[in-house]
């Protein structure tokens, strides 16, 4: 199966949808189940495992958050925050069509809002992605925040 | 002027033994003397010296809410000078962290200073000639704090020129840190990585407090740890299965009330003490190949066990650290105002130990610490609802009464259930102490 570059962007598109809209289920499904979250706490940070991150989370981790925010007790929540991405058109950085894997480069704003307060981030956002079962998935994805060493109040859903 | 300053009695009535008023949590005037008062004569924590492991290495940070820096000078000694130029005032370091080489030099008109402080030099100084600025304290230099302590690579400092000693503040509580660096088996622990910081809205003392108590975890914190579990047990492995990191150190946070109370909590004078007297949440992380031999030739058997059977959960160090010993991390809970805290958690690798162990407390850093934490979520949701709940007018007074006795005695180190709130206890009972040991009495003056 071949991928053109309007599906990977349009993919990228959807997954944002997704979690704006809290489909946390279908977002999951878009995993390859040895994939990592990773959030730098540094600037070019290159180790996710010997200095720390904001998030560095498999699937097990992932599922957890999301299953959380719904929670009886999860009193953060209540009331629940709500996010909202801006993206600009994701660049496809490349393509290699025999492996079937993909990366993509997507700045965006984020917003995420509880109660009275609202901050803005703003996201560089890397995907690897993979052809699994003529589907695409995503295989890793890096989330580098432009502030990421400033102080930050709670980040309680996804960017 | 307000109602408590120059009023030691005031400061002392705020505190009942068994229950502590409002205001020092919520109340401008309180701050504003904690920082005058407290954070001037208590010792309190600056950095580490492996975040300035070179000559001329600058960190910039705050001991309360003064600005400071810690240097290496040239003779490889560690200070902290306070980060104000003493001409016109300019911060002599804006960026966190760098490199200064053999003097600071102010970026307004140029003043220059050794890195101990001392003026170096002045362009045009003929001006002051006949001025007697040689007699002004602002010729000196930059001004260094009262006094600096380099305990075993972590740097702390007393502000106030006269005061407790460093040993007498401490005094027993040091053998937490002591057991975090004897976890190197060399003796010496190295920083990893910037620190996580954390923007909370609510006064630093909750964070203090929450830190020894063993009461929330089980409530607070069910909607990620307790989800963990269920998630876990969904999954129906088979038994055996070795628990993933992830859930080595997120399930002990739903251990029952006896799990808490067994574990014991240790007092020591001066508003110190710790958690998991006996055993703690860290205690049943699996082990790490290799590290154990390597102890062993470090310390000989008998040591090694010592140092590593050793779990305690969480030592404060008042007024506003906490360490973890068995995963070597250090929060500081910087107070910006009454009801705003700076929160800044690092994380330590043991020279010559595993690489294995600087992931898990890597790990543990930012699935617990972390603005993005789950479990941060669970705990700043509940101090923020404090810090607003407490303007209501319906009490004045906060409970801290958990296994309460009359006449307790702080200046005695204690162990007890590890349910008491004894330790709150024994922080407010040194908050009164270094609040008012300096403070002029306006009453006394004018009977
Ligand atoms: S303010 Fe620093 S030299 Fe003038
Ligand atoms: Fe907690």
């Amino acid at each position: 199966m071949s991928v053109s570059k309007d599906q990977l962007i349009d993919f990228i598109y959807d997954e944002a949808r997704m979690l704006d809209e809290g489909r946390y289920d279908e977002w999951l499904a878009l995993w390859l189940k040895d994939g990592h979250y990773w959030m730098p706490l540094d600037y070019n940070q290159t180790d996710p495992i010997n200095v720390t991150s904001l998030m560095y989370e498999d699937l097990f981790m992932l599922k957890l958050r999301v299953e959380r925010l719904n929670g009886a007790r999860t009193f953060s929540q209540k009331p629940k925050s709500r996010c909202h991405h801006v993206l600009q058109r994701p660049f496809v950085d490349e393509m290699d069509e025999a492996a079937g894997t993909f990366v993509t480069k997507t700045f965006m704003h984020y917003v995420e809002t509880r109660l009275d307060e609202q901050f803005l981030l703003a996201l560089t956002v890397r995907h690897d992605l993979a052809l699994a079962d003529g589907k695409l998935r995503i295989a890793n994805k890096r989330v580098d925040i432009l502030n990421c060493d400033a102080a930050f109040r709670n980040i309680q859903l996804l960017p | 002027m307000g109602r408590y300053a120059d009023n030691p009695a005031a400061i002392k009535a705020l505190f009942r033994g068994n229950e502590v008023h409002r205001d020092v949590y919520i109340d401008p005037e309180i701050y504003k003397l904690e920082m005058k008062h407290l954070f001037a004569n208590a010792w309190v924590f600056v950095g580490h010296e492996s975040q300035t492991p070179n000559k001329g290495d600058y960190f910039s940070t705050q001991v309360g809410d003064q600005p400071v820096i810690q240097v290496r000078h040239s003779d490889g000694e560690v200070h902290v000078l306070h980060n104000r130029c003493p001409h016109k005032g300019t911060k002599i370091v804006i960026d966190r962290a760098g490199n200064t080489g053999k003097f600071f030099r102010c970026p307004y008109h140029a003043w220059s200073f050794k890195t101990d402080g001392c003026l170096l030099a002045i362009p045009l100084k003929k001006g002051y000639e006949n001025t007697g600025f040689e007699n002004s304290d602002n010729g000196k230099g930059m001004r260094a704090v009262g006094e600096v302590r380099n305990y075993r690579g972590f740097i702390f400092c007393r502000l106030a020129e006269e005061g407790i000693s460093f040993e007498d503040f401490f005094d027993g509580s040091l053998s937490s840190i002591d057991n975090m660096v004897d976890r190197s088996p060399a003796g010496r622990l190295e920083v990893a990585g910037p620190p996580l910081r954390y923007m909370h809205h609510c006064n630093w003392k909750m964070l203090v407090e929450n830190q020894t108590d063993t009461c929330h975890p089980m409530v607070a914190h069910e909607s990620s740890a307790g989800t963990a579990v269920k998630l876990w047990e969904e999954l129906d492995m088979p038994e055996g299965t070795p628990l993933p990191p992830a859930m080595e150190i997120i399930a002990p946070f739903m251990s029952p009330y006896e799990f808490f109370e067994n574990m014991g909590i240790r007092t020591w004078p001066n508003g110190h003490g710790h958690t998991g007297v006996h055993h703690s949440i860290h205690s049943n992380y699996s082990a790490i190949p290799g590290y154990m031999e390597k102890m062993v030739e470090a310390y000989g058997e008998e040591k090694a066990k010592a140092i590593l059977n050793e779990n305690r959960h969480n030592t404060v160090y008042f007024p506003n650290i906490m360490i973890k010993g068995p995963i070597q991390q250090l929060r500081v809970f910087i107070p910006l105002a009454a009801d705003k805290t700076l929160v800044e958690s690092y994380i330590y690798r043991l020279v010559d130990g595993p690489e294995q162990l600087t992931a898990r407390t890597a790990m543990y850093n930012r699935m617990i610490n972390a603005p993005t934490s789950i479990v941060g979520h669970d705990d700043l949701e509940m101090y923020e609802r404090a810090q607003e709940g407490l303007h209501s007018n319906g009490l004045e007074w906060v409970n801290i009464q958990r296994l309460y006795e009359e006449d307790e005695d702080f200046t005695q180190e204690k162990v007890e259930n590890g349910t008491t709130e004894r330790q709150m206890r024994n922080q407010f009972d040194a908050w009164v102490k270094f609040m008012t040991c300096d403070m002029d009495d306006v009453r006394e003056a004018a009977e």
